[in-house]
């Protein structure tokens, strides 16, 4: 489903920031997969993320997404194939329209917009059923403003919103890592509910370790913008916290390093 | 009462001007609130629509052909700011600066020379200021009021639509925007573009009203149009929530201006300041929301400081 061959990407070459963040990454994910991603800083998790949503364009490589190498097309024209989910709820949604607004947005994604009405009456019915999915009380609040939500709320549309048109790719980048620990959970069963339903092939970052074992078929870990450790099936699910330190040191050298890394 | 009784009397003047001025705030809109990208190009596509106007007329064009053609001229202008912005990475201010300039050379080649009178009485015109207090159907309040209500007609449609909805998604938000396959790009120009439009067809009305196009008339455009959309946010913004009404609470801001100017002038004031009197009211009213949210903030640490505290 999504196939990255040899990406490579330096930012701000020959200068003296020049940063190396992804260093000859290959992976193949096949459909329905579900993979975690753990590293350290800068390990090249976001922009491994970004380069396949195209954000910034790559040094060498290709990225192809269900046959379709896409490596070369802007980033609005990739929308069509993937969902994305950011770490900042800021990001996913317009805070200053509504939220029925924000979803009919989500609905036309890979769709010329034309003259045809921005929303119309029989999707609102829908979306009041979608709403109720996620157990917020959304489904009452149509045409309340998304400004108006809290970050957890926020997440939760931007899901929706990512997963209404099912796309090739869903892309999470550390999205429950701004909400309380609570509202992460809520977040992430509501992630876990949504990608089985629709069995999308699926990349999430996470700062959780426990959560990167626990959720997914699949765990990869990176450093230095390379992907060291790539492990799946039973012998992912006999993980431990303290297995994945281990595997981080003697891969790496050293020891694993994360800001915000919670190891239980 | 010798004040109020000449203030009535310029009262349909100021109105009608304000209506005209009006449009222009409504284009204003569309960038500065809508996109949120501040474009000076109205100062120059404003004259292009006044200039345009003219000549066609003065050439024997029909009325409300001419009319289009100035709206399609200010068009082409916010295509070249916008291209400028998008296709070459020019910050929008200086993109609007750079178009704004060129299309002073431009207006003066159009009109041939820097200003071109166009009588009433020998030309067929949409709107005159001799109109103001006729109580007829050409009576320009009547007149550009209808034009207003049209547009404002319009414009809803437009924001209503698929099209619409992700011009005003550009202006929300740009990562989510492209993150949901806009092309962010081409929605910054379309914005830039329909804004200069109207711009440019308020300046066509002016220079009919006024009797002559000037191609120095769209001087300063960018600061009324933006002490209109700011005085009809101010005055009406708690009760005009929906996005019709928003827009006409922008022409009304722009009557109110105008309104203010006239009482203004009346009252004696130099007119000679009066530019320089609108900057110091757009200026302050910009930045009374700053103000307000560094007042909050100071009030919340404040707050947060107490209670460590106790």
């Amino acid at each position: 489903m999504l196939e990255i061959k040899n990406v490579e990407k330096t930012f701000n070459p020959g200068t003296i920031n020049e940063k190396k963040a992804l260093n000859g990454i290959n992976l193949h994910l096949n459909e329905g997969d579900f993979v975690t991603v753990i590293g350290g800083n800068g390990a090249g998790k976001s922009t491994m993320l970004n380069m396949i949503a195209g954000v910034y364009p790559v040094d060498c490589g290709n990225i192809i997404i269900d046959g379709v190498d896409v490596t070369k097309l802007p980033e609005y024209k990739r929308a069509k194939y993937l969902g994305r989910v950011f770490q900042d709820p800021m990001t996913g949604t317009a805070a200053d329209m509504q939220i029925e607004e924000n979803l009919a947005l989500a609905a036309r994604r890979g769709k010329p917009r034309l003259l045809r009405p921005g929303i119309t009456a029989k999707e609102r019915k829908e979306y009041k059923e979608l709403l109720k999915i996620l157990d917020l009380g959304l489904e009452e609040r149509l045409t309340a403003k998304v400004g108006l939500l809290s970050g957890g709320q926020r997440q939760a549309l931007t899901l929706l919103m990512a997963t209404l048109k099912k796309p090739k790719v869903l892309l999470l980048d550390e999205h429950t890592a701004a909400l309380d620990p609570k509202t992460a959970k809520k977040v992430l069963d509501i992630t876990e509910e949504i990608v089985t339903k629709n069995n999308l092939t699926t990349i999430m970052i996470t700062h959780n370790m426990a959560d990167a074992i626990a959720v997914g078929n699949r765990l990869i870990m990176m450093n230095n913008g390379k992907i060291i450790f790539d492990i799946s099936g039973e012998e992912k699910k006999k993980l431990t916290t303290a297995d994945l330190l281990e595997k981080f040191k003697i891969s790496a050298g050293q020891e694993l390093s994360n800001d915000r890394m919670l190891l239980s | 009462m010798d004040f109020l009784g000449q203030l009535f009397n310029a009262l349909p003047g100021s109105v009608s001007q304000g209506l005209i001025w009006g449009i222009m705030a409504i284009g204003v809109y569309i960038t500065y609130r809508i996109l949120d990208v501040a474009d000076l190009t109205v100062d120059g596509s404003f004259a292009t629509g006044g200039v345009v106007a003219v000549v066609l007329i003065l050439d024997g064009w029909n009325l409300w052909l001419a009319m289009f053609i100035a709206f399609i001229a200010g068009l082409i202008a916010g295509l070249v700011t916008g291209l400028l912005h998008t296709l070459m990475g020019i910050p929008p201010i200086l993109a609007g600066i750079l178009t704004q300039l060129s299309l002073y050379s431009i207006n003066l080649k159009i009109l041939g020379k820097a200003n071109q009178s166009v009588n009433v009485n020998q030309t067929d015109l949409l709107v005159s200021l001799r109109w103001v207090k006729e109580f007829a159907f050409h009576n320009p309040l009547i007149t550009v009021s209808v034009v207003i209500v049209v547009l404002i007609a319009i414009l809803y449609w437009f924001f209503s639509t698929e099209m619409g909805c992700a011009l005003r998604a550009t202006g929300a938000n740009l990562n989510m925007s492209r993150a949901q396959g806009i092309n962010t790009s081409f929605n910054k120009v379309l914005g830039i573009m329909l804004s200069n439009g109207l711009v440019a067809l308020a300046g066509a009305f002016l220079s009919q009203f006024q009797g002559f196009a000037d191609i120095k008339m769209g001087q300063g455009a960018i600061v009324i149009g933006l002490a209109a959309v700011i005085i009809g946010e101010a005055i009406f913004g708690k009760i005009f929530k929906n996005f019709a009404l928003k827009l006409f609470s922008v022409a009304l801001g722009s009557i109110i201006y105008y309104i203010v100017v006239q009482a203004v002038i009346t009252l004696g004031f130099d007119a000679n300041l009066l530019r320089l009197l609108s900057a110091a009211i757009v200026a302050v009213f910009l930045a009374i929301p700053y103000w307000k949210r560094q007042h909050k903030a100071k009030h919340m640490i404040k707050a947060k400081g107490g209670k460590s505290h106790a």
